[in-house]
């Protein structure tokens, strides 16, 4: 199998791997890099749970090629903490229950991320289209909703607590 | 340097008090985490070196396994281990009385699926490589894939004990059943279907297995709700001695009963690790999953239910047909949960069940959330309703015309000390708007209503041991920390934070100072397992038990250091003072006095259920039987798009009597889900096959609601405190489910007309029982006019 070497920007860090052209991008964020953070949930697109961010949009890490990333900064949930502190919709997860077991918990806060990153104040209907791809199977999504409300009303995670 | 010299001085710090813990809305202990992506679940564990499973699933749904051909794969460079049945010759389930299945099928298969083989190897594709070259000769026998055909007279049976492939037949009857319907001014019986559905938790099945082959021991890293009972299979199928067993449960991505039994891929993972000599990761895939299932089973119900003209229930007979699969699993359970749980909710005089449960070739039937009680439960509560309607009475006075009275003892010998569904009702009925909303809806919008109830942990445990029903260890060491041992699974649910707060809340510490360690069987004490809604209500109790244990050690060590009786001492949490006094200590001198001369301290507290709880004495009585019952009533609001058949729930309101909320927070967390996940079974969820073959083995085909189509859930917590309950708390897990499923079709009737008996109403079968019935009303139209012309 031929393997090319290409180099990401994962979590603000380059990195530089020989990857298969058909090593998909979850498989390399867990298996390569060591980031166990984004889930595998399902066979492939269903489910949401490996949800990172590619150059600031949300894709989908498990029908995601790493090859096609050559160059691209991706960000997963290990990215969001800063000096070891939750991100606003982070601590909002937390302090609101917007997570039970957490298997999509990950996905969840990307997908959610890119959101508040583009409309810093969304509408309800706006939040429910974002996640639209992220099933979670605790919640309900009821406090998931609020989470998101709460850490974009909030400017810091400190105001959640 | 003494401890006198150290004391604490009240007056300079008059805030000093104990740190309330029960009833504070309390993030996880373990949330952050999850929200970090810093929790380990069992695919996340660092494996180095460790090997690939996989495993060879029948292609036939019934058959015989006259020869399995491995060689061609055991000599494929990589891999290092291939079994088959002949590998474990010793057959596993979770009730001792039916344990009827292989890890790996031995001659016989009975479901598309089912694994007969499995390999480990160096990598994931040459495992797959492996299974590709594993001949099979199997010879197909007639397959049964619904109740009726597996029962008719000439079916081959799937178990050769098992005649007529009755796994299980119920017969029960309490009270004067006759006289009850006698004395009824309403009598009504209706027939109902329920299809199939799973718990599609969001984590895929993994487990990690370990065997060291110079010592002889086995470690499983697993995603299991009860790793006790994996324990004790694992034992038995590998033929080892339990000590020579650790299992471990790191963080668990839900289960909702998908995990309460022992599932063949962990006897699978840990029979490749030793056959390998090494480390085996076995994950699965979502379709696996699927496979694996243990769901809630296809169910007909056929109900009769007298009434007088009050509202007042005089008597139900009811009959339940589950087909549960190819194997026993927790059948028998579900089959008696299933007439169990008639009762314990209203008052209800005598009642009559007849259950079946019978085998069939299609993947294992379980435990899933509301086990046994929630198509049962909206086939009395659907009737409740059109029996309402019938008599002119509201469906909120017909449920309180049947409220119990604590203490109560039910027909069938449950013992109810604490019910709050009259406040329950009184709740969603005032925030719903009911009164001034109902029948004042625009057209194709409705209102429908339903209760529910369920147990906090079976009152008699699958396997009677003579232990507590529950064990929990608190270590106390130099640091002044406490570690709180538990085996207690935390799948999501919060359990480990609730038991963190119990022993807070009695020692009035900071829940900082407490630490968490679950589900390590090596450190932890056994637990039966996360099921039934058992944890909050025993483990709650017994780390009570514990916690209180703890403070008498240290209001003796304060006694002792400040000479004066125990009796004296009062706890303050982080300082322990001599009542009436200012005369005190820090809690980490209390910490030193109680350690002089003991060392590190452990201590324990155990919790049994009451005898009274634990049921009658008559053949199926244990299961139904709990220390506390949970109530809930709920309201749900639907738009019914006659055109379409969509239906879309405007918005749902819930109480739910859990007794005391430990966590308020959780708790509204677990309603929610509980709704939420009888909204997916009502409305879209459902298995399908085709001649055994799934036909939604993926999260888009088995439709789980996404946020998109997720109402609002106003949700009410109602605290009727019950005396056995740790702090007065019961269960908040399950009991909200089975009531949405009623109240949905309730709704739809209030909105259409339409009283659904078919479950779940998704767009095609509304929109056919809407079709059928405008062509009912065309003929009867067009046969009016047929006869006034021949009238002419």
């Amino acid at each position: 199998m031929t393997k090319r070497i290409v180099t990401l920007h994962v979590n603000g860090r380059a990195r530089e791997d020989a990857v298969a052209d058909s090593l998909l991008l979850l498989d390399y964020l867990r298996e390569h890099a060591g980031l166990t953070g984004t889930k595998r949930g399902c066979d492939g697109g269903e489910c949401g749970a490996c949800t990172v961010l590619v150059d600031g949009e949300p894709q989908l890490a498990c029908i995601t090629l790493v090859a096609r990333c050559a160059g691209k900064r991706i960000e997963t949930i290990e990215g969001l903490a800063g000096n070891g502190r939750m991100s606003a919709l982070q601590a909002a997860f937390h302090e609101k229950l917007g997570t039970q077991c957490g298997f999509c918990t990950p996905g969840m806060v990307m997908a959610a991320e890119a959101l508040l990153r583009k409309n810093p104040a969304p509408t309800e209907p706006e939040i429910r289209l974002a996640l639209s791809g992220n099933l979670c199977r605790c919640t309900g999504y009821v406090k998931i909703l609020e989470s998101v409300d709460a850490a974009a009303r909030a400017a810091t995670a400190d105001e959640l607590r | 340097m003494s401890g006198t010299d150290r004391r604490f001085q009240p007056s300079a710090n008059p805030g000093i008090r104990p740190v309330p813990a029960v009833g504070v809305r309390q993030p996880l202990i373990d949330g952050v985490e999850k929200v970090t992506g810093r929790a380990r679940y069992t695919a996340d564990l660092a494996a180095p070196g460790a090997l690939v499973g996989a495993i060879l699933r029948s292609p036939v749904a019934h058959g015989r396994i006259h020869a399995i051909d491995a060689e061609a794969a055991r000599a494929l460079p990589g891999v290092r281990a291939v079994i088959t049945g002949d590998d474990c010759a010793v057959a596993y389930g979770v009730i001792p009385v039916a344990q009827n299945e292989f890890p790996l099928a031995r001659g016989h298969i009975r479901y598309r699926g089912e694994p007969i083989a499995a390999v480990a190897a160096d990598d994931a594709a040459t495992a797959r490589a492996a299974l590709d070259l594993i001949d099979l000769d199997i010879e197909s026998l007639p397959a049964y894939f619904d109740a009726a055909s597996a029962r008719a007279p000439d079916a081959t049976p799937l178990h050769p004990n098992k005649p007529g492939n009755i796994e299980r037949e119920v017969d029960q009857a309490f009270g004067d059943v006759d006289a009850g319907f006698a004395a009824a001014d309403l009598v009504r019986e209706e027939s109902f279907h329920y299809a199939e559905v799973t718990h599609a938790m969001m984590e895929p099945n993994a487990s990690l297995a370990e065997f060291d082959p110079e010592r002889g021991r086995l470690t499983l890293h697993t995603v299991s709700q009860v790793p006790y009972y994996v324990h004790l299979a694992l034992a038995r199928c590998l033929g080892m001695d339990e000590s020579r067993i650790r299992v471990v449960k790191p963080f668990v991505g839900g289960g909702f009963g998908h995990r309460t039994e022992t599932l063949n891929f962990e006897v699978i993972a840990a029979l490749l690790a030793r056959a390998a000599g090494g480390m085996v990761k076995l994950e699965l895939s979502r379709e696996e999953c699927f496979l694996t299932h243990r769901g809630r089973p296809e169910t007909d119900v056929r109900m009769k239910i007298g009434m007088n003209s009050s509202g007042e229930l005089t008597a139900v007979d009811c009959e339940v047909v589950q087909r549960g699969g190819g194997y026993a699993g927790y059948g028998l359970v579900t089959i008696l949960y299933a007439g169990a749980l008639l009762h314990a909710i209203y008052r209800l005089p005598a009642s009559k069940y007849h259950g079946l449960r019978v085998y069939s070739n299609t993947p294992p039937n379980g435990a899933m959330r509301g086990h046994g009680s929630v198509d049962v439960r909206h086939a009395f509560e659907t009737m409740l309703d059109r029996m309402a309607a019938e008599l002119g009475l509201d469906p909120f006075v017909v449920r309180r015309a049947n409220l119990l009275n604590v203490p109560h003892r039910t027909a069938n010998d449950l013992q109810v000390n604490s019910c709050g569904l009259a406040e329950c009702l009184d709740q969603v009925e005032r925030a719903s708007g009911w009164r001034e909303r109902r029948g004042t809806l625009p057209r194709g919008h409705g209102l429908g209503m339903a209760c529910s109830h369920y147990v906090s942990g079976s009152a008699k445990p699958v396997h009677w041991t003579g232990e507590p029903h529950a064990v929990v260890n608190l270590k106390l060491d130099f640091d002044g920390g406490i570690t709180v041992l538990t085996g207690a699974a935390d799948i999501g649910q919060g359990s480990s934070t609730l038991l963190a707060q119990a022993v807070a809340e009695i020692l009035g510490l900071p829940l900082d100072r407490l630490t968490v360690v679950a589900n390590d069987s090596v450190v932890t004490p056994k637990d039966n397992g996360s099921y039934s809604s058992r944890v909050s209500f025993m483990v709650g109790n017994a780390a009570i038990g514990a916690a209180r244990e703890l403070r008498r050690v240290l209001v003796a060590a304060a006694a002792r250091r400040l000479e004066v009786a125990a009796e004296d001492i009062e706890c303050l949490g982080e300082a322990y003072r001599v009542a009436g006094s200012d005369r005190a200590l820090g809690y980490k001198d209390v910490v030193a006095a109680a350690l002089e001369e003991t060392g590190t301290l452990t201590v324990k507290g155990t919790w049994s259920t009451p005898a009274e709880t634990q049921g009658g004495k008559f053949k199926g009585a244990a299961v139904g039987t709990s220390a506390g019952f949970s109530y809930a009533a709920q309201v749900v609001e639907v738009a019914v798009d006659e055109e379409t058949g969509m239906v879309r729930v405007v918005r749902v309101w819930v109480a739910h009597d859990c007794g005391r909320a430990i966590n308020p927070l959780a708790v509204e967390g677990q309603i929610q889900g509980s709704v939420w996940m009888g909204m997916g079974q009502a409305l879209s969820e459902e298995t399908q096959y085709h001649e055994g073959l799934p036909l939604r083995a993926n999260l888009l085909d088995y439709r789980v609601p996404t946020i998109v189509e997720s109402p609002p859930i106003e949700t009410f917590i109602v605290e009727a405190r019950d005396p056995n309950g740790p702090f007065g708390a019961k269960e908040a897990g399950e009991g909200s489910l089975s009531g949405f499923l009623p109240a949905l079709t309730n709704a739809i009737a209030d909105a259409t007309g339409l009283r659904l008996t078919e479950l779940p109403a998704s767009p095609d079968r509304l929109l056919e029982a809407l079709t059928a019935r405008r062509r009912a009303e065309r003929l009867r139209k067009t046969a009016g006019k047929v006869a006034v012309t021949t009238g002419d």
